[in-house]
């Protein structure tokens, strides 16, 4: 019983911080600067997620993650489709840890 | 073409229309279902692990929806945290998340609010990732099946995979589960790199977060308080270096 009460309370903690903005946007009208630092927002969190948890996918060799995101970024720049960039790395990992 | 669009407003033409979206945003969001299945499946085994039922893992999934949360929710549990703890730590971890719908609902302004509660219940790291930089969705026709489409697979994904790794336990490979960890991150970056190509100020918004981020964790902070302090200040950044972009 107490576990299914600590999901409810976790599921609360996380749907405020996602709902409010849906709100908040809602009323208010943006100056141009905040309007530019909202359309950072996506590339500044990419990077913010990317670097350096990409370091933790074999936690005890930082490396493998970070040659793997280097075929990502090499296969990305040659224009290959996001599916292929993925499998891509997956498959560069999985060599290097066999 | 917008008028034109505007014309073919038969009611065949508009459920085609949000059935091509919706099909759209399904392709788009393969890619999280790729990322996600793996990390679910895992999660399913801990959470059986520490002690949770199945109900109680899929509901979590069900109503949580937040990977890294959910975790760190079923460790405490299995220790023995109190609620309180658990839930104030949950909220903290996913306040990035405030961040990143800020920006989503600024990009979704002309979709009604309606659609944009629900939509944003949905919000993850990777549904933002891929929802953001598809922005030109957000004001065509239909745009927001798009979104909800892209939405459910990873929501699917999600709450499916923790149920089959709570019932079925560890299936796949150690070797190919830990390979499969860079799924995201590849996702992240294959997403990232092609906007880098068109506008190279973006490619430094991104290393400005990465750095920030880095430090942070470096000065001991929480990961998911350096998430936000490397988004923030990445964003700022956005103020000055997309000054131009803006017409």
């Amino acid at each position: 019983m107490t576990t299914i009460l600590i999901i409810i309370g976790m599921s609360i903690a996380t749907m405020v911080p996602r709902l409010v903005p849906a709100f908040v946007m809602e009323k208010i009208q943006l100056r141009p600067w905040l309007n530019r630092a909202l359309l950072a927002v996506p590339y500044a969190a990419l990077g913010a997620l990317i670097f350096p948890g990409i370091m933790k996918v074999v936690p005890e060799q930082p490396i493998i993650g970070i040659v793997g995101g280097l075929v990502a970024v090499l296969l990305a720049y040659f224009g290959l489709n996001v599916v292929l960039v993925v499998v891509g790395a997956i498959i560069t990992v999985l060599l290097l840890t066999m | 073409m917008r008028t034109g669009a505007k014309l073919r407003s038969s009611s065949n033409i508009r459920s085609s229309q949000a059935g091509h979206m919706f099909k759209r945003g399904l392709m788009v969001g393969f890619p999280i279902m790729l990322g996600y299945i793996p990390i679910a499946l895992t999660y399913g085994v801990l959470a059986r692990q520490s002690g949770m039922s199945l109900l109680e893992l899929t509901l979590m999934s069900v109503l949580v929806f937040a990977g890294a949360s959910q975790f760190m929710g079923a460790n405490m549990i299995a220790v023995g945290a109190g609620a309180v703890e658990i839930v104030i730590a949950t909220f903290i971890l996913n306040f990035r998340h405030f961040v990143m719908n800020l920006s989503f609902m600024n990009q979704l302004r002309n979709i009604p609010l309606k659609w944009k509660a629900p939509l944003s219940l949905g919000l993850t790291d990777e549904t933002f990732a891929v929802s953001a930089l598809h922005s030109e969705e957000a004001k065509k026709e239909k745009g927001v099946y798009f979104y909800a489409a892209i939405i459910l697979v990873a929501y699917l994904s999600w709450v499916l995979g923790s149920l089959v790794g709570g019932l079925l336990g560890d299936i796949i490979p150690h070797a190919l589960s830990q390979s499969m960890g860079i799924a995201l991150y590849a996702m992240f970056i294959g997403l990232l790199v092609p906007s880098v190509k068109k506008n190279i100020k973006v490619g430094l918004i991104a290393i400005i977060a990465m750095l920030l981020n880095a430090l942070c964790v470096q000065l001991g902070m929480s990961s998911g308080w350096a998430i936000v302090v490397g988004t923030i200040i990445g964003a700022l950044s956005g103020i000055y270096l997309l000054k131009e972009e803006e017409a």
